[in-house]
């Protein structure tokens, strides 16, 4: 089992909590876990330890305070109420809930119901990955008169996904 | 429909038909769906919440399941007529202390119940008597359909139904079964229970939910996770393991009835006894003696015509029924002697607990009632 937070080594630090009687699990190496001071459980909080993995990124990418461009929520709010403010802030804090929602669920995918839009957003996206892979191809085998006409058709479609 | 109507007729699923009623009260399936790119109720301004809810409401009662439905704003409805709501089990707790901008919109059989603006833009419910919670999830599930068809609904194609807490991300979905478990509480197995639930990512909760105190020997059993597992299998899975439990129940009355009968028509008799006669008398206590005098009416005690008046009790010595019914309000101490005089008076004509025809039935060995197969 890999880290959750560096994702590269394989975790030697299994941590559940159970905070407000929701379980919580974390995987951590041994360096991931020294440096979130997990050594130490005094005053040690995994929501904490998961939020703060996110704020770190952030500052990293040098911004510390990310707002979701659609509804202005920031991540503060959501350490604050432990709810999120639009369905826009499942991209904006992407990364930082994808821990959350490893820890939190059986699964990280959705396999359930779609709605019927979806039905058809999946079929434009199922056929954008089979035009982009044969534009590629192209490319490679130096076919430019397929790629010219694979990257309009992508074009199209992205023209077709966006609206 | 008014209110007065909603209160003058008990849901469907108070009047106990479904299979496996003796033990499972009633089962529930809940959806959670929001609109996609407006601030979730919790975040959104009251301008915006009201504005959503105007565009919700009109498609949800153009629904031809809710065809002479109640629907209500939540700043209409009266305190107590809220937790009256809550006491159904027609709106949750957190809806009853919402105000401008939230509504609820349910059905005259109380088998649905919608609630807009609640944690989530749209939380729709199912509920049935008994354990049928397939039958539940159809009934979601096709609302929810004909909804989405007029509305946008957040959803992502990873994470499926974007949802106010991630905990709901995925199907949205929460089911749930409310469970009678006087055997396991009595042979103090139910720990046991809930550890080995808990072990395959179900919760089990008090009466209310989230964070609320087992009363009554009453059970919540649900779905802990949504997402990475499908609807349908979410359902079968609970179903089975309710199954299970049903199952535990039954051999956990038996062995009490075999090996601790004095322990059993003591708990039974005094049960009886303190509800015919008291004189006042807490929610908690008449939930806890109503369960034991509900056993004694699966065991055979009592006389099976004497059920519903006891399932009915169960609801309305529920303090804001209670204050209903009276048309009043009142301070705990007179709640408490209104609920003793209601238990009475409707326990006047209930005959005296019949342990010998336990002991008959239990004695024929194989052919006691409450079997496994029920």
């Amino acid at each position: 089992m890999l880290c959750d937070v560096c994702k590269c080594n394989d975790a030697t630090v299994f941590l559940t909590q159970i905070l407000e009687g929701k379980m919580q699990k974390v995987n951590l190496c041994d360096a991931c876990s020294k440096e979130k001071g997990v050594q130490d459980p005094t005053g040690f909080a995994l929501a904490d330890l998961l939020l703060g993995i996110g704020a770190a990124e952030e500052i990293e990418k040098g911004a510390p305070t990310q707002r979701c461009p659609v509804c202005g929520f920031t991540q503060a709010d959501f350490k604050k109420t432990g709810r999120l403010g639009c369905s826009s802030c499942y991209v904006t804090f992407g990364e930082g809930l994808n821990t959350l929602l490893k820890a939190m669920h059986k699964g990280t995918e959705h396999v359930g119901k779609l709605p019927q839009r979806a039905h058809r957003a999946v079929e434009l996206n199922d056929r954008m990955r089979t035009l982009t892979e044969n534009l590629q191809k192209a490319v490679a085998e130096e076919n430019y008169e397929t790629a010219a006409s694979l990257r309009d058709q992508i074009k199209q479609l992205e023209h077709e996904l966006a609206s | 429909m008014k209110f007065s109507n909603v209160m003058s007729t008990a849901g469907e699923w108070l009047r106990g038909e479904g299979p496996h009623h003796q033990i499972v009260i009633s089962s529930r399936v809940r959806f959670a769906r929001n609109l996609r790119n407006r601030a979730f109720p919790g975040w959104a301004k009251k301008a915006e919440r009201t504005a959503i809810l105007d565009l919700i409401r009109p498609r949800v009662e153009e629904l031809p399941e809710m065809q002479d439905s109640f629907s209500e704003l939540l700043q209409d409805l009266s305190a107590l007529e809220k937790q009256v709501l809550v006491e159904r089990h027609l709106i949750s707790r957190e809806h009853a202390a919402k105000g401008v901008g939230s509504a609820v919109v349910m059905n005259r059989r109380q088998t649905l119940s919608i609630m807009i603006n609640e944690e989530d833009h749209l939380r729709m419910q199912s509920i049935r008597s008994g354990l049928q919670l397939k039958q539940a999830f159809k009934l979601v599930d096709k609302v929810d359909s004909a909804l989405e068809s007029k509305l946008e609904f957040a959803y992502d194609q990873r994470l499926g139904y974007l949802t106010a807490c991630p905990t709901n991300v995925g199907t949205g979905m929460r089911a749930s079964a409310m469970l009678h478990l006087p055997g396991l509480v009595l042979s103090e197995l139910i720990n046991q229970v809930i550890q080995a639930v808990s072990k395959i990512g179900l919760a089990v909760r008090g009466l209310y939910g989230e964070g609320t105190e087992a009363m009554g020997n009453l059970f919540q059993i649900s779905n802990q996770t949504t997402l990475g597992e499908k609807e349908d299998e979410i359902v079968g899975r609970l179903t089975k393991v309710i199954e299970t439990i049903i199952g535990k129940e039954h051999d956990a009355r038996q062995v009490l009835i075999q090996k601790k009968s004095n322990t059993l028509w003591d708990q039974i008799g005094r049960a009886y006894g303190v509800l015919t006669y008291a004189h006042a008398m807490s929610s908690k206590e008449a939930l806890n003696l109503l369960s034991i005098i509900k056993l004694g009416v699966d065991l055979g005690a009592f006389p099976e015509d004497r059920r519903l008046p006891i399932d009915e009790l169960f609801i309305d010595t529920q303090p804001a029924h209670l204050q209903k019914t009276s048309q009043q309000k009142l301070n705990a101490e007179e709640r408490d002697h209104l609920r003793a005089q209601i238990i009475r008076e409707r326990l006047k004509l209930f005959p005296k607990p019949d342990i010998s025809k336990i002991m008959r039935e239990s004695g024929n060995g194989a052919t006691a009632r409450p079997s496994n197969n029920e």
